[in-house]
């Protein structure tokens, strides 16, 4: 039997603009409890909102970047609900006229590409937090009127991997147009998973199971591969699943009901009174649209044509923002974009990999790469060293001339320089020359490698190889 | 002189002549509320000392040659669903009983910086829902004129305070004609200005697309004195605006003006002394030359049950952050947070309060919501229209104020739906955001009718011209 896994999800992203959505109050991360707060954010008798502008400008943003079509029509609703973090007893949401309406991502799988669909993006605010101690609930409400974005995918994602790679790419494209920092871990991205299956030869269809506390774009994953095996365990028995909402347990590795969905909320929905709707001048989106910046797709292509890279290569090193600009910013600095792509893709990357960072916290600029590839481009120093001085660059910040001056790494490609040490060499090893002369190519390695030795490192070896082919040739 | 006799421009002039002192204003008024206001019950605060401070501030003022505002020394009472720093904010209701704001309303900011002195706050049905002031937490409010009457309501305190010069001049808020039918029961010049004229930052909302805050005067000029402070653009309350209102001369010839009748509010009911009495003025009007024509307003035979259903739905969402967590009345035992919402509401509402928000939450639930409230927006759009096609006829049009004389204490509160049909007439305005003024009409039985006379938006003016004129022809 063959099943058919149907995913949707419903992703809450946190805008990064300086203020709240509805006040001056400072969006920001952290700080002491209800220190970022005031009558209208704490929804106090009187207050009146006011709709922040640059609200509207980032998810107008975000809905040019995926393809959506935007409203020029603004409209906010109350969505009603009572609970202890949210401050007026409603949500101020966006209910039948969303911002921004459709659009896809694309997703590069290994099968091709493939579009996902979006249903809408739409603007609300954030609610503030409870903190559940032992024996009481505290609330800090420096989060509530943060600006959301909500986006809301259409069940076109078929695995949990799938899931995986759409939030990557999402969340990519969102750092890049700069509408928010991401940080699952800060909660500044949530997400939340609708998930059923269908058997393909009957067309049964199990209930939908809502996911959440979700921390991670992995869990997501395992966590949708963890539902679809049970919706389909659920289906072979013969059963079906409950319409019901269900937690992600990280440490177990399982999902466990929440709340039943038997009950489904009615949030009556009501138009904002205090805000007037409006409708935005074309201007004002068309000043949007010309600022756009690049988005993933579109460097991706200049960096092919541009640089000469190929699809993998300029996947690779515009896959974020950060590290398409240090690759920019470093052949800026030494004409050579195959030499510092492969520099980067190579041992950069893996330097960041291994000390497990971030291309923003590397303690070297792009100028400071340039330099040492201007090293290796020139002939002052080999491969080899470069490498060596690479991973001191990683640990101590230190710029490449300064590293090569004090260790006197400079390259020997100084024929007058090398020709005694090359003679010395053959000298002591006749028997590789004879080697050499009777066919074993590996022989002029070791030769090269013995000359290599003599200057630590430092000798030029295309340099060293071409003194010694003459030499021997000249016997 | 009798100081509580003096208009509240006068007081303003005698100060700055120093005919009188701020101080002596303030003892007189006080006196007299210590006096009277057993009976009547038009304050639920009154801060003696913060009044008396503030005029001895300003007669330093004076005394040192400082710059005087444009409120100098006048005793002004506020409604209590207007925040103040100073005073509790109650709105009349067990909720917010000892409920400080920390924050001014922007009106009551202005009162400040204009010297203006606030003698205390007003009762009021509780969260502004009723029309006879019965329904307040701190028991009802006696008509001056009368006290075995209602003063009307909801801003019947802010009325029976200047009917028994407790007050020189008073605020309310009007969002279906909490102001007007007051003035109307209590012999006042009650004006209630276009939605967006004057600054809702402060005012704790029932209805946010209806409520506007209107004054409560001894005469049309006081009116359009405390208009001209109040008034303007407010960056706290987005919905404000600032539209041109020039009222330096408010003298106006009858024969300059169109006045329309609209048949729809003369076929309701109303006493046959309220109907004699504006048919004779009507006919006072033609005789000095004005010019009167009945015309239709068909989709104001709907007004009043949309006005009912678009308040319930707002009031519902407004009234949900009274919840007992972080302000306000909380139940003493609970023991979970949602018996923690339930009690603290069940006890610290009225019915009054409990029946509207019930009422709101019925028409805005899933499959009802179209019938009712979705419906009831697109009649408000069409009494818009109804209101526009008319001003393009005639420059003003008039009606009764109040269907009845102000009627006998406890006669109504058993009977609700008689209780809402005491706005009938006001309502179609707040749905259309108009502006509008209720003058006295006395008549041989020595309790007062309003006339209300209604103008388009922002026209102010127009409406306190001809209101003044109709002052003049029954004085």
């Amino acid at each position: 039997m063959s099943y058919k896994t149907i995913v949707g999800l419903e992703i809450h992203v946190e805008l990064m603009t300086k203020t709240k959505i509805f006040c001056n109050c400072a969006n920001e991360f952290g700080g002491e409890a209800n220190s970022h707060c005031c009558p209208v954010c704490l929804g106090l008798p009187g207050a009146i909102p006011r709709l922040n502008k640059r609200v509207l400008e980032y998810a107008i943003k975000a809905g040019i970047a995926f393809n959506s079509d935007i409203s020029k029509f603004i409209k906010m609703d109350r969505k009603n609900y009572f609970y202890a973090d949210l401050v007026k007893g409603y949500q101020t949401s966006q209910d039948d006229t969303p911002i921004c309406s459709g659009g896809y991502i694309e997703l590069e799988l290994d099968e091709g590409v493939k579009k996902i669909g979006l249903n809408r993006i739409h603007i609300e605010e954030d609610t503030g937090k409870s903190v559940h101690t032992e024996d009481e609930t505290l609330l800090d409400y420096n989060r509530a009127g943060v600006p959301l974005i909500e986006i809301v995918t259409k069940p076109e994602i078929n695995s949990g991997e799938e899931a995986r790679v759409f939030l990557e790419r999402l969340k990519a494209t969102l750092e890049y147009i700069e509408v928010s920092d991401c940080k699952m871990e800060e909660g500044s991205l949530r997400c939340d998973v609708n998930v059923n299956v269908v058997d393909r030869e009957t067309g049964q269809k199990t209930n939908i199971t809502e996911i959440k506390n979700l921390n991670s774009f992995r869990s997501v994953a395992r966590a949708i591969d963890y539902e679809v095996d049970r919706h389909i365990d659920l289906l072979k028995k013969g059963q079906n699943t409950e319409k019901e909402t269900r937690r992600w347990d990280e440490v177990n590795g399982e999902t466990v009901v929440m709340r039943e969905k038997g009950d489904a909320s009615d949030y009556r929905y009501a138009l904002e009174g205090d805000i007037p709707p409006f409708t935005l001048d074309d201007a004002f989106i068309e000043e949007i649209r010309k600022s756009m910046p690049e988005l993933p797709h579109e460097k991706k292509a200049r960096f092919m044509d541009q640089y000469d890279l190929n699809d993998y290569d300029a996947g690779v090193l515009t896959a974020t923002r950060d590290l398409a600009n240090f690759y920019e910013e470093t052949v800026k600095y030494i004409d050579d974009a195959k030499l510092v792509s492969n520099w980067i893709m190579g041992d950069v990357l893996r330097g960041l990999k291994d000390e497990d960072l971030e291309i923003d916290s590397l303690k070297f600029d792009a100028k400071a790469l340039a330099d040492l590839l201007t090293l290796v481009k020139e002939d002052k120093i080999n491969n080899n060293t470069a490498k060596k001085v690479l991973r001191e660059m990683f640990e101590t910040g230190k710029d490449p001339n300064s590293i090569v001056k004090e260790r006197g790494l400079i390259q020997i490609s100084d024929e007058g320089a090398l020709e005694g040490i090359v003679e010395e060499v053959l000298a002591e090893n006749e028997q590789s020359i004879i080697d050499y002369k009777n066919g074993k190519d590996r022989a002029l390695g070791f030769l090269v490698g013995q000359v290599m030795k003599k200057t630590r490192g430092k000798a030029n070896p295309q340099l060293v190889n071409k003194l010694i082919l003459e030499k021997i040739n000249n016997m | 002189m009798d100081i509580l006799e003096l208009k509240a421009r006068e007081i303003r002039h005698k100060i700055i002549n120093k005919e009188i002192s701020a101080r002596d204003v303030v003892d007189a008024y006080i006196e007299h509320i210590e006096y009277v206001d057993n009976d009547i019950n038009a304050y639920i605060t009154v801060d003696k000392e913060g009044a008396r401070a503030q005029a001895d501030k300003i007669d330093e003022k004076l005394a040192n040659g400082e710059p005087l505002g444009r409120l100098v020394g006048i005793p002004i009472a506020i409604k209590d669903n207007i925040v103040t720093k100073d005073m509790k904010t109650t709105c009349g209701s067990k909720m917010l009983e000892n409920y400080m704001s920390p924050f001014d309303a922007t009106v009551v900011e202005i009162i400040k910086k204009e010297d203006g002195i606030i003698i205390g706050k007003t009762n009021m049905d509780e969260f502004a829902m009723g029309s006879s002031t019965e329904k307040s937490y701190f028991g009802p409010t006696k008509n001056p004129l009368d006290l075995n009457r209602v003063p009307g309501g909801s801003s019947g305190g802010s009325a029976a305070a200047v009917a028994s010069k407790q007050a020189a001049i008073a605020l309310g808020s009007d969002s279906g004609g909490s102001v007007r039918q007051p003035a109307s029961f209590c012999g006042l010049v009650g004006l209630k200005a276009s939605y967006g004229r004057i600054s809702r930052y402060g005012l704790i909302a029932l209805a946010n697309t209806l409520d506007t805050i209107g004054i409560l005067a001894k005469d049309t000029e006081d009116a359009a004195f405390m208009l001209s402070v109040l008034a303007g653009y407010d960056e706290k309350d987005p919905t404000t605006v600032d539209m041109p209102l020039e009222l330096d001369n408010l003298d106006m010839d009858l024969k300059d003006v169109k006045v329309g009748i609209p048949k729809e509010l003369f076929e309701l009911e109303m006493e046959d002394i309220v109907r004699e009495n504006i048919e004779k003025i009507i006919q006072l009007i033609k005789d000095k030359g004005g010019r009167v024509e009945e015309l239709s307003l068909p989709n104001l035979k709907y007004a009043y049950e949309s006005y009912l259903i678009l308040l319930s739905a707002e009031a519902s969402g407004n009234l949900a952050r009274y919840d007992g967590l972080r302000y306000g009345h909380r139940a003493k035992e609970y023991k979970s947070l949602d018996e923690l919402y339930i009690k603290s509401r069940t006890e610290a509402f009225g019915d009054e309060v409990k029946r509207r928000i019930m009422l709101g939450t019925h028409v805005l639930r899933e499959g009802n919501r179209e019938e009712y409230y979705l419906q009831a927006l697109k009649v408000r759009s069409l009494i818009i229209k109804d209101f526009e096609e008319a001003f393009k006829k005639v420059d003003l049009l008039i009606s009764p104020t109040s269907p009845s004389l102000p009627f006998n204490l406890a006669s109504k509160v058993k009977n609700p739906k008689e209780m809402y049909e005491a706005d009938l007439f006001t309502v179609p305005v707040n749905l259309a955001g108009l502006t509008a003024i209720s003058v006295p009409l006395y008549n041989d039985i020595t309790l007062p009718i309003g006339l209300q006379i209604i103008g388009d938006k922002f026209r102010e003016e127009d409406v306190l011209k001809f209101g003044l004129a109709i002052e003049r022809l029954v004085k």
